[in-house]
């Protein structure tokens, strides 16, 4: 996990303290089960999933955006009708959720959850709104910058991934903790850009912001789905 | 080409707004022949429950064939309680490349608030010791020590399978880097 991902154990981030394991962790060879993996979708997307701004009777309140990318694996492949699920707060920085007590208000209109499924390029797109920063009991007056939740699976246990978008410039960054996590180096890559082709004129904002995952081992099987 | 990977952050405790499906949990549906129910507690490092967690698990079916659907997945959040189960059935064992044999097993990945990264390990399947599947099994032998290694195998517990997940401690289970 070197250089890309941020350590279990991260005091600056307080609920790291009594979940990380002391114990180092085992190597877990790349096996048949740890090759494959479930491909999810079918059934699981609605035609206004990936709509966050159309799932009620009325449009939400706040900046209306498009946020789009491509899910990819570090050989830069595309990965093709692969399950894009995302949810976020409102854009007052309130969630649809019972443990959530910032005390801004909910927004009738929103639930702040998408699916999506990507095209044969790996492609995924969301019109949602920004969400809003909030506070948190990290530390004393604690804030988390702007941020989109994504869960990806790709095409292997290996390549699962959770992860969250920022926003550009964001001046949160450098006080919280979970964006500070991760090494220097790669920070960036959790940090979307703003995108005049995803941008739809007189409506709405695009953001660009790809996902690329673990790298695999390419195996009998695979070759075979390659020369389809 | 060689594309730098997205870093990994937590879940945080609001996933439930987005991924919480209610057939999650049915890797098989009710009446399957050999279903079986498979869950625990995940606890912290105090012992207390982590009721914002979200464990998911991939595996072979009875023949050891992996699906090319949805089959063999499931998923989880857990509830007050820290306590999380699916239903599903025993997986075939599976051949290794060195000619070995992996006894059945789950492969699971742990996400919560507090886990920048998901942590992974496998549930082996208790009846399985005393066909001796377990003792040849590469990642089972891998672990020297015997009281760790039994901390991957499930426990009978009724009907089902008891699997508890132990973040940090003296009874910490052991998680994999994948």
């Amino acid at each position: 996990m070197s250089g890309t991902h941020p350590p279990l154990d991260f005091p600056a981030y307080r609920s790291t303290a009594l979940r990380h394991p002391l114990r180092p962790l085992t190597p877990l060879p790349h096996r048949l089960t740890e090759v494959t993996g479930p491909l999810l979708g079918e059934g699981r997307v609605g035609e206004l999933d990936h709509d966050l701004t159309a799932q009620h009777g009325g449009e939400p309140l706040g900046e209306r955006i498009v946020v789009e990318g491509r899910v990819l694996e570090a050989d830069g492949r595309p990965v093709p009708d692969t399950l894009v699920e995302v949810w976020q707060a409102n854009a007052g920085g309130r969630y649809r959720h019972d443990g959530d007590r910032h005390p801004a208000p909910l927004d009738p209109n929103f639930s702040g959850a998408g699916r999506c499924l990507t095209d044969a390029q790996g492609r995924w797109r969301f019109v949602t709104v920004k969400p809003g920063a909030y506070p948190w009991k990290n530390h004393d007056n604690a804030w988390r910058p702007a941020h989109i939740h994504f869960s990806v699976f790709g095409r292997a246990f290996t390549q699962r991934l959770i992860t969250q978008m920022y926003f550009p410039g964001d001046p949160l960054f450098a006080f919280d903790p979970i964006f500070q996590s991760v090494p220097e180096g790669a920070r960036e890559r959790l940090v979307s850009r703003l995108d005049l082709d995803v941008t739809v004129a007189e409506w709405a904002v695009g953001y660009r912001w790809d996902i690329v995952l673990a790298g695999r081992a390419a195996t009998p099987l695979e070759d075979e789905d390659d020369d389809r | 080409m060689s594309l730098p990977e997205t870093p990994s952050q937590t879940i945080g405790p609001f996933f439930a707004v987005g991924l919480i499906w209610p057939d999650g949990p049915e890797v098989v549906p009710a009446g399957t022949p050999g279903a079986v129910r498979v869950g625990g507690r995940v606890l912290d490092g105090a012992g207390e429950p982590v009721a914002d967690a979200l464990v998911e698990t991939w595996q072979a079916d009875p023949d050891g064939h992996f699906a090319t659907g949805s089959g063999g997945f499931g998923r989880c959040a857990t509830d007050a309680e820290g306590c999380w189960a699916v239903r599903t059935v025993k997986p075939g064992p599976l051949p290794a490349p060195d000619g070995g044999t992996e006894a059945p097993h789950l492969d699971v990945s742990v996400f919560a608030r507090g886990l920048l990264h998901r942590l992974v390990t496998r549930i082996y399947f208790p009846d399985e010791a005393e066909a001796n599947a377990n003792a040849a099994d590469p990642l089972l032998a891998s672990i020297e020590d015997s009281q760790v290694r039994a901390r991957l195998v499930a426990a009978a517990d009724g009907d089902g399978l008891r699997f508890d997940i132990r973040l940090q401690g003296d009874q910490e289970t052991p998680f994999l880097a994948i």
